[in-house]
């Protein structure tokens, strides 16, 4: 690991007191920014440390929304989400991804700004433009089972590895951000994150003096929710595929879905061409074959993740038909599916 | 002076900011229990408890604990007996080379606060929940490469009936 000097953040000592530079990172729970240190991916000169930074372990509630602290941990957000029948996607997808020692420690605003898990990002020996731009990407012509089919381009198909974001994805979650001159702002989730074209190492819409400080997530009635995640294994390994739905029926007709996928896209995947196509019509298997078709229609394999594209077009149409079929037995069902 | 609680021994904490914990209770402190074995949050031979929670010592930062009371392996036992998870291991077998025993223990005894909180896992959501799953399902981030799962799963069930150990 390369030296570094660093500077607390508290809520005493605000971020425009401190101040970054173009080689500062912010240090949250280190789950995957201290491993990209180890590997040298990462060699920030300057560490502005969040981890005296109390005022953001908080979890507040109004009649319209929660508002989930940067530094809320993803064992207490996921435990606080399995209390809220409006929050059991997100509870599921926090509580598929990782093992309990890495969620204890990783944090909400980390979560969303963690790095891909492709091989050639981690191996430095390898052309990466992620990590090193304009130096090639192995993966186009290499193993590539675990690689994006959606929003990819020709200099980089790597996958966005979260399951919360994908959950935060399809609830419509915004994050509500601040910069060294005090400057906020809110962004949906749905709009965070950058497709790689030919700057795959700009990977979010937020500016190098920018923090999150919260995630905010609408409350509202929902319907039927499920995170389904494919993988290689049961337990502790990254989605080769994962659905996150919201689905409400009325009267057999599709009322209202949220879809989000996981470990296809080089970002978290909002599906909203099949949502639109669904919304207000009759509930059907074709009709949601054709809305997971027209989402795919972009999709481009690379060889080794060519079985994601109908994987992924399956577990969706298993997921929105669970759901269907869970809201026609319950209507007005809110939550999980299965839950203890 | 920021200090770090060990085994409720007070510590200054290291002045390099990029010592693991795992490297300042190897190298400053000599408790060699915890053991490095990916060095990445990969495997869990480094699991430690850190107020309450189990956490993997090669990730974090020592800087940042100022103020947290951490229990590693050598903590576990109290001065006159081993934990009941400790006998039960011994009783059941649960390790063959023990390299990754330390932080399964550290786990495991972390898992019974949890399973006591009620704390919920992806098994929950399952239509066929079982509590064979659900222990297994939160005791994979510990990595046994000898294979001794079946056992450590047994040991674990012992004490989380509350069966006598001897």
């Amino acid at each position: 690991m390369r030296p570094f000097s660093v500077n607390s953040l508290t809520d005493g000592k605000q971020l425009a007191d401190i101040g970054t530079f173009e080689s500062s990172r912010f240090l949250a729970g280190g789950t995957n920014l201290v491993d990209l240190m180890k590997h040298q991916i990462e060699t920030p000169q300057h560490i502005i440390d969040l981890s005296r930074w109390d005022s953001a372990n908080n979890i507040d509630e109004t009649d319209d929304y929660y508002q989930i602290g940067a530094m809320v941990s993803n064992t207490d957000l996921a435990n606080f989400a399995y209390q809220r029948k409006d929050l059991s996607v997100l509870s599921q997808a926090l509580l598929s991804g990782a093992t309990v020692q890495l969620r204890n420690r990783a944090t909400t605003g980390g979560n969303l700004l963690q790095r891909t898990r492709c091989y050639y990002f981690y191996d430095t020996n390898q052309p990466c433009n992620k990590r090193e731009p304009g130096s090639g990407c192995a993966a186009l012509d290499g193993f590539n089972r675990i690689h994006a089919v959606l929003g990819t381009s020709e200099h980089c198909i790597a996958s966005h590895p979260s399951d919360m974001a994908v959950a935060m994805t399809a609830l419509d979650a915004q994050v509500k951000t601040i910069n060294t001159k005090g400057d906020t702002r809110s962004i949906p989730v749905r709009e965070l994150y950058q497709l790689p074209g030919d700057t795959p190492h700009i990977e979010t819409v937020l500016a190098e003096d920018e923090l999150i400080v919260a995630v905010k997530i609408p409350k509202k009635k929902r319907g039927t929710q499920t995170y389904r995640k494919v993988r290689d294994r049961s337990s502790y390994a990254f989605a080769l595929v994962s659905v996150a739905c919201d689905l409400t029926l009325k009267d057999g007709v599709i009322a209202d879905i949220s879809l989000a996928f996981g470990g296809v896209g080089t970002q978290p995947w909002h599906a909203a061409s099949a949502e639109d196509f669904m919304r207000n019509k009759t509930a059907s298997s074709s009709l949601y074959e054709q809305a997971v078709d027209l989402e795919l229609n972009p999709a481009r394999g690379a060889g080794g993740n060519d079985f994601k594209i109908p994987l992924i077009k399956r577990t969706a149409a298993f997921v929105i038909q669970q759901a269907v079929e869970h809201q026609m037995a319950n209507p007005g069902h809110q939550g999980a599916i299965h839950a203890r | 002076m920021a200090t770090i609680t060990i085994n409720g021994q007070e510590y200054p904490l290291p002045d390099d900011p990029r010592t693991t914990l795992l490297d300042f209770l190897h190298q400053h402190l000599k408790l060699f229990g915890a053991k490095k074995g990916c060095d990445h949050g990969q495997c869990g031979a480094c699991t430690v408890v850190v107020d309450n929670e189990r956490m993997n010592a090669c990730l974090l930062l020592a800087f940042q604990l100022e103020g947290k009371s951490v229990t590693t392996i050598e903590g576990i036992a109290s001065e006159e007996e081993l934990h009941p998870l400790q006998k039960a291991f011994v009783k059941c077998d649960a390790f063959q080379c023990g390299f990754c025993t330390s932080g399964q223990i550290c786990s495991g005894v972390s898992m019974m606060n949890e399973l006591q909180e009620n704390n919920p896992s992806t098994v929950w959501f399952e239509p066929n929940y079982s509590e064979q799953e659900d222990i297994k399902e939160r005791m994979s981030g510990n990595l046994c490469r000898c294979g001794a799962y079946a056992n450590i799963i047994d040991a674990v069930n012992i004490v989380r009936q509350d069966k006598e150990v001897s």
